[in-house]
C-alpha cells in the first residue's frame, strides 16, 4: 500500500507538476508513479481486452467454446473415459490451452468467453450496488431524521443477513421462476439473477460509508450557501454532495469488482450460478470438480483458477492504489 | 405602516439532549427598501440565527421557529420549504463570512455563479455563464472571462468575497443579508468590499441587513443599528444616535471595548463575564449578570423582571435603568453621576 504512494514533491526547478486542477489528475499521476499500480492496471486492461476480444481471439485460434471433440483421437476411451489424451490435455498449437475432459471443448475459448461472463456479472452487480449504496446512503445522510432511521436499519438488516445462505436459496428460485419466460433463452436468466442477487446484497456497506461522509459534508458552509441560493434537494444531492463522495465510491467500486468476481465463481462453483453450456470461470471450476476430473487432469482446474487469482489480485492491488492515490495524506509516508 | 421586512417576536429554539436551547428570544427587526441596517452583537448573541431564520434555513430541521417574519406582506415562517426556495437567492440573497468554505471546492467560480442564476432562471448553461462573467465584471474582478474558469482556492481572499457577492446578487435579490462579510478579510480589502456592497445596493435599491461585530463598519455603512444580546433586540436607533447617546449598558460596553485612536490610556475595556447560557435563560434582564448599572436599581429588579423594548421616537431601548431616565444623557462616562440619581428612585 505504501509502495503505491510513492508520489513525492517535484524536484526543484522542474515545471509545476501538480496544478491542483483536478483530484483525478493528481490521482492518475500518483498511480502512474507506482509500479504495482501500473502492473495491476495493465493486467486488468488485458483481462478486459481478453474478454472483449474473445470472439476475435478464438477465431484466430480457429476454435469455438461450444464445439465438442469426443473422438477417440482426442479423449481417452478406455482407461479413464473422457480424459484428454496427452497431446490434447496441455497447450498446443491447435488448442492453445488444451481441451477439457468429458466433452473435449477448447479450454482457451471457454476461458475467454468465461471471462466475458464473469467480468460482466462482476461489473453489472457492482454498478447495481454502487447506485443503490450511493443513493440510499446519500439520502440517509442528507435528509436525516426518519429517512435516515429507516435506511440505517435496512443497512443493519442487510449487513446482518447470512448472505451466502440467502443467495444459495434465492438464486435457484429466481432461476426456476423465470425458466418459462421468453427471457429464458440462453444464459440471460442465470446471469441476470446473479447480477441482481450480488448487486442487491452488496450495497449496504457502501451505503453506510456514504452516509457517514454525507453527514459531515452536509454541515459544510457551502451546502448552506447553496441552500441560500434556493437550490433544490435533488440538485443539492446530485451536484453538491455526490461529487464529494465520488472518490470513496470509486475506491469501493474497484474493491467490489474482485469481490463480485469471486462471489460469482463461488456461486457458480456451488451450482447456483452460471450453468453449462455457458462458460464462466466459476462454472469451469465447477466442471473440474464434477466427476473428480481434477484428480487426473489438474490442468483443467488450474486454468480457471489461475485466471481468477491473477484477475482478482490485480483488481485488489489496483483498488489499493486508487485508494492511496485519492487519499491526500498518503503522499507523506 | 407595513415595512418591507418586519420581524416580530421571533423565537428560534433548538431541542438538544440537554434541553431546549433558545438562540433567539423575541427578536424584533424592521427594514425599509433601500435601507441598510447593522445587526450588532457579540458571538452567540443570535445574529446569525436570526438571519438564517429569515432565509428559512430552519425549515425541515428540528429547530422550532415562531413569531412572524413579514416580507412584502408574506409571512415567511408559514411558508413551506418548497415555497421558501423561490424566495431564497431570488428575493433574499446571502453573503457568507468565509467565502472559501461557502463555495464548493469542486466547481469553478463561474460555474457556481451560473448555477445560482439557473436555479431561478430557465436559461441555457451558456447564457448563464455569460451572466456569471458579466456579474464577475460588475463586482470588479479583472479579466472576468478567464477568471470565471478558476476554482475558489485560486482566488485571493478579497477576490473570493467579490465572487461570493456576485453569487448572492446574480438574481438581484431585493433583500441582501451580509453575514460578517468582511471579518475574514484584511483591513484594506475590507474597505473595498464595503464600497462594493453599498455601491451595488444603490444600483439596485435593495435592502441590506449587515451582520457584524465591527462597530466601525456599522458607522460607515448603515443608516440604522440593531444591537442584539441573548437573542433579543436590546437597542435600536439611527446610527448617529447609537454613537452619540447609546442607551443600553450593553451598547456602551461594546463601544468601550472597541479600540479608539484617540484613547491615550491604551487598554481596552472588555465587558466582564460572558453571554447568558441559552439553555436556561434568566427570568429577568438577560444582561443583568454583567451589567454595572443593574446594582444601582432597586434590589432584584433587573434579575426578576424582563425589561420591555421602550420606544423613544426613533430610539428603542430594552433597559430598566434607561426607562427610569438613569441613562438618558451622556456617554459611558455618565455612570459616575448615576449614583446620586439612583437614590431618588
Amino acid at each position: 500500500m505504501s509502495t503505491a504512494a510513492t508520489a513525492t514533491a517535484p524536484p526543484e526547478g522542474a515545471p509545476k507538476l501538480v496544478t491542483g486542477r483536478s483530484l483525478l489528475g493528481t490521482a492518475w499521476m500518483r498511480i502512474r508513479r507506482s509500479k504495482i499500480a501500473m502492473v495491476s492496471l495493465a493486467i486488468v486492461i488485458l483481462m478486459v481486452l481478453f474478454a472483449l476480444l474473445a470472439p476475435v481471439l478464438t477465431a484466430i485460434e480457429g476454435q469455438n467454446p461450444d464445439a465438442t471433440n469426443t473422438g477417440p483421437d482426442v479423449l481417452d476411451a478406455f482407461e479413464n473415459p473422457g480424459l484428454p489424451l496427452p497431446g490434447y490435455m496441455f497447450p498446443s498449437a491447435e488448442h492453445w490451452l488444451g481441451v477439457e475432459p468429458g466433452l473435449g471443448r477448447d479450454l482457451f475459448a471457454r476461458l475467454a468467453y468465461g471471462a466475458q461472463v464473469s467480468l460482466i456479472i462482476a461489473l453489472l452487480s457492482t454498478i447495481v450496488s454502487v447506485i443503490l449504496g450511493t443513493v440510499l446512503g446519500a439520502a440517509a445522510g442528507y435528509f436525516g431524521g426518519k429517512i435516515d432511521s429507516v435506511i440505517s436499519r435496512l443497512i443493519d438488516l442487510f449487513l446482518a443477513f447470512p448472505h451466502l445462505l440467502l443467495v444459495l436459496s434465492i438464486a435457484p428460485i429466481l432461476q426456476s421462476r423465470l425458466k418459462d419466460s421468453p427471457l429464458a433463452q440462453g444464459s440471460f436468466v442465470p446471469i441476470t439473477s446473479l447480477v441482481v442477487v450480488l448487486g442487491f446484497f452488496g450495497w449496504a456497506y457502501l451505503a453506510r460509508i456514504v452516509r457517514g461522509q454525507v453527514l459531515s459534508i452536509r454541515e459544510q458552509e457551502y451546502i448552506e450557501a447553496a441552500r441560500s441560493f434556493g437550490t433544490s434537494h435533488l440538485s443539492m444531492i446530485l451536484k453538491q454532495i455526490i461529487p464529494n463522495v465520488a472518490g470513496v465510491v470509486l475506491v469501493y467500486a474497484t474493491m467490489m469488482i474482485p469481490t463480485n468476481i469471486t462471489a460469482e465463481a463461488a456461486l457458480s462453483f456451488l451450482g447456483v450460478g452460471v450453468k453449462d453450456p455457458t462458460p464462466s470461470w466459476g462454472q469451469m471450476l465447477n466442471a473440474a470438480q464434477q466427476g473428480n476430473w481434477y484428480l487426473n487432469d489438474p490442468w483443467f482446474l488450474a486454468v480457471p483458477s489461475i485466471a481468477l487469482i491473477i484477475t482478482v489480485l490485480a483488481f485488489n492491488l489496483l483498488g489499493d492504489a486508487v485508494r492511496d492515490a485519492l487519499d491526500p495524506k498518503s503522499s507523506r509516508n | 405602516m407595513t415595512s418591507f421586512l418586519s420581524v416580530k417576536d421571533l423565537h428560534v429554539e433548538f431541542p438538544t439532549d440537554d434541553g431546549l436551547v433558545s438562540a433567539v428570544n423575541g427578536m424584533d427587526l424592521s427594514l425599509e427598501r433601500g435601507e441598510t441596517v447593522g445587526l450588532v452583537g457579540e458571538s452567540g448573541s443570535g445574529k446569525s440565527v436570526t438571519t438564517q431564520a429569515i432565509m428559512g434555513l430552519f425549515k425541515d430541521s428540528k429547530a422550532r421557529v415562531s413569531g412572524t417574519i413579514d416580507f412584502e406582506g408574506t409571512d415567511l415562517i408559514s411558508l413551506s420549504e418548497n415555497r421558501m426556495r423561490e424566495y431564497r437567492g431570488k428575493k433574499i440573497g446571502m453573503i457568507f463570512q468565509d467565502p472559501l468554505s461557502a463555495m464548493h471546492p469542486f466547481y469553478t467560480v463561474g460555474e457556481q455563479i451560473a448555477e445560482a442564476y439557473r436555479v431561478h432562471n430557465q436559461v441555457s448553461k451558456k447564457a448563464a455563464k455569460e451572466v456569471a462573467v458579466d456579474m464577475l465584471g460588475r463586482v470588479g474582478i479583472p479579466a472576468a472571462r478567464s477568471r470565471a474558469d478558476s476554482y475558489p482556492h485560486e482566488f485571493s481572499g478579497g477576490m473570493r468575497q467579490r465572487a461570493m457577492i456576485a453569487m448572492a446578487l446574480v438574481c438581484e435579490p431585493e433583500l441582501l443579508i451580509a453575514d460578517e462579510p468582511t471579518t475574514a478579510l484584511d483591513v484594506t480589502v475590507q474597505a473595498q468590499i464595503l464600497d462594493l456592497i453599498s455601491g451595488l445596493q444603490q444600483e439596485t435599491n435593495s435592502a441590506v441587513i449587515f451582520v457584524t461585530h465591527d462597530l466601525g463598519v456599522v458607522a460607515e455603512l448603515c443608516q440604522r443599528v440593531v444591537v442584539m444580546y441573548g437573542g433579543q433586540c436590546v437597542e435600536q436607533a439611527p446610527v448617529r444616535t447609537i454613537f452619540r447617546e447609546p442607551g443600553h449598558p450593553y451598547t456602551r460596553g461594546l463601544m468601550a471595548s472597541m479600540p479608539a485612536l484617540s484613547d491615550e490610556t491604551g487598554r481596552l475595556k472588555p465587558i466582564p463575564g460572558s453571554p447568558p447560557a441559552l439553555l436556561d435563560l434568566p427570568k429577568g434582564c438577560l444582561f443583568a449578570e454583567r451589567c454595572e448599572v443593574a446594582k444601582l436599581l432597586p434590589e432584584g429588579l433587573c434579575r426578576e423582571e424582563r425589561p420591555l423594548l421602550r420606544i423613544h421616537g426613533d430610539h428603542e431601548v430594552r433597559c430598566h435603568a434607561h426607562e427610569r431616565g438613569l441613562l438618558a444623557v451622556g456617554g459611558p462616562s455618565a455612570a459616575g453621576n448615576m449614583k446620586g440619581e439612583s437614590a431618588d428612585v
